[in-house]
């Protein structure tokens, strides 16, 4: 475990140093900002909810995550340092979970910045805060889940554009399976099951739970499930280069 | 118990590194191919080969970053592919092109690999301001790495490669891109290190293979090809045991029946018939000197020479024909 630590805190330290990770959490906010109150015309509605900041996440983080997460092996590739990392005392599933670590610190960071449209909401209204707890866990849930592919397109490549670009494509069709106007076309052909099992692979129909004030076990599952699957498709992709 | 047992371990081998047949094989075409040799405490192994030879390809296996396809590579009685970890603590390595974390600072670089290698509070402090004055990083401590110069980089890369005081040294192309300087200091480095660790080190600059190593391998094409201290590599050489001589008179036909003779700037070279009988060659020059009373402007006895050795084993077929 204290090898996880040594490795996520570099790559935090790494994160804050860089000024990249402070362009990424402006621009984060400005997105998040826009989207919920101009976009998501927060005041028209007239609720106390922040349904209109988290319905907007999954498209959200679609860019920004792979943004974040790109780097996270490509970059080891490119420059030679993974042979270093992984010719240290440790084990390669321990290198995988403290980078993914670090970097879903680092989005929980930029999560914890929204705090603004939290007192917004409560300084206007008496929102119930139970429900925006529970939907700041899903959007946490969610940014993992994007960021864990993330990890595993990461390592396919040296090339971190390349990382980004497979990695959208990949968070999209999570998106998409779900995605109501996709569904709604589906269900013209499809069997009803047949649109219910493709929905349930779609991290927008768990998302949907949470936003709800729902914390729901099957989601937690669907999202660590889907973590635990990337990442080790991670280790399985870099045992398979290391291998040659 | 288990620390014991591990002592009595280590210290039975005195081979530190074991490599058996060890095989790399990148779908039909073998990078390294059926490699064994062992290297022991006090041994400094010149690891020579062109380019694409397979040097870098075997470090990568004893270091454990990549599995061999057959074959076993142990460190320090542990086998690598059985247990990684043990053996990775006993291995410093420097990677080829010494990478190392850009955005870091020296000093944050070292402190890593210092914590990664289990040392903490006091004993990192030591440990870093030992690995700091080895490989002269003062001046640049607090520096970020992408702003050092190759010569700077490469030390810190040196000097994480040694934070833990490892048993093993692995160094993929120590002196690479390196001022004769900086060259001069690595090497003398590697010497003193190599006199209670087993360090393993590639080259393609034979010169290097005199001044820090007690024994070298050269590979080619996968294969070990020769395996030696200097002395024996050099005497593999043609012009092993010849002499040359410089006199006024002398002739190559007077010269002829001592060996086979040859015209250099001057001088002629005698090679023995017999290798093992070089210093008989000597006597019977010096005899036919007198015996003609030719003037002596020069005689010497050749060592062989190491590049001509390499040159000759390692040509690829299609040129040693021409």
């Amino acid at each position: 475990m204290k090898a996880v630590w040594t490795i996520a805190k570099r790559e935090l330290v790494g994160y804050f140093t860089s000024p990249v990770a402070y362009v990424f959490l402006v621009i984060f906010l400005l997105l998040t900002g826009f989207f919920t109150f101009t976009a998501g015309n927060f005041f028209e509605r007239g609720e106390a909810s922040l349904a209109a900041f988290f319905g907007w996440h999954p498209w959200l983080y679609l860019v920004l995550v792979p943004a974040v997460g790109m780097r996270v092996w490509a970059e080891e590739r490119r420059s030679g340092t993974i042979e270093l990392l992984l010719t240290m005392p440790v084990a390669t599933w321990q290198a995988i979970v403290a980078k993914f670590l670090a970097s879903w610190i680092f989005l929980a960071v930029a999560l914890v910045l929204t705090f603004p449209a939290v007192i917004t909401v409560n300084l206007l209204g008496e929102p119930d805060n139970g429900i925006l707890f529970a939907g700041y866990v899903g959007s946490l849930f969610l940014a993992g889940a994007y960021l864990a592919i993330t990890c595993m397109t990461s390592a396919m490549t040296r090339n971190q554009v390349v990382a980004f670009i497979v990695s959208v494509v990949i968070c999209l069709f999570f998106i998409l399976a779900g995605f109501n106007p996709v569904t709604d076309l589906m269900a013209r052909w499809a069997s009803p099951a047949l649109v219910d099992t493709v929905a349930a692979f779609s991290v927008v129909t768990h998302f949907d739970g949470f936003q709800r004030g729902v914390i729901d076990t099957r989601d937690l599952v669907f999202f660590l499930s889907l973590i635990g699957f990337a990442l080790f498709a991670t280790g399985v992709i870099i045992r398979g280069h290391r291998a040659g | 118990m288990r620390p014991l047992s591990k002592l009595v371990r280590i210290s039975r081998d005195l081979a530190v590194i074991k490599i058996q047949n060890l095989v790399k094989a990148f779908g039909a075409k073998r990078a390294v191919d059926d490699v064994s040799f062992t290297v022991e405490r006090g041994e400094v192994l010149g690891f020579l080969g062109p380019n694409g030879a397979g040097k870098s390809t075997t470090m990568r296996m004893i270091t454990g970053f990549m599995p061999p396809t057959s074959g076993r590579v142990a460190i320090g009685g542990f086998d690598v592919a059985d247990s990684p970890i043990e053996a990775k603590r006993l291995i410093g390595y420097l990677p080829e092109n010494a990478a190392a974390y850009p955005d870091m600072t020296v000093r944050a670089f070292l402190e890593f690999a210092a914590e990664l290698r289990g040392l903490t509070g006091g004993a990192r402090k030591k440990a870093l301001g030992r690995v700091v004055e080895q490989c002269f990083l003062e001046a640049v401590l607090s520096q970020s790495i992408d702003t050092l110069s190759k010569g700077y980089r490469h030390r810190t890369c040196l000097a994480q490669s040694l934070i833990h005081d490892p048993q093993v040294l692995i160094m993929d192309e120590p002196t690479d891109g390196l001022d004769p300087n900086q060259k001069h200091e690595v090497r003398n480095l590697i010497r003193d290190l190599g006199s209670s660790k087993a360090i393993v080190f590639s080259t393609h600059i034979l010169e290097e293979v005199d001044a820090a190593c007690t024994r070298a391998i050269i590979i080619d094409r996968g294969r070990i090809v020769a395996n030696g201290t200097p002395a024996e590599l050099r005497g593999m050489s043609e012009r092993a045991g010849a002499v040359v001589l410089q006199a006024q008179g002398a002739s190559a036909e007077k010269l002829s029946p001592l060996g086979r003779v040859e015209q250099v700037n001057g001088a002629f070279r005698i090679y023995p018939a017999d290798k093992s009988k070089a210093g008989a060659l000597a006597q019977a020059v010096i005899d036919l000197v007198s015996r003609e009373r030719w003037k002596v402007e020069g005689m010497f006895n050749e060592a062989g020479e190491l590049d001509e050795v390499f040159r000759r084993i390692t040509l690829p077929d299609t040129v040693r024909k021409q």
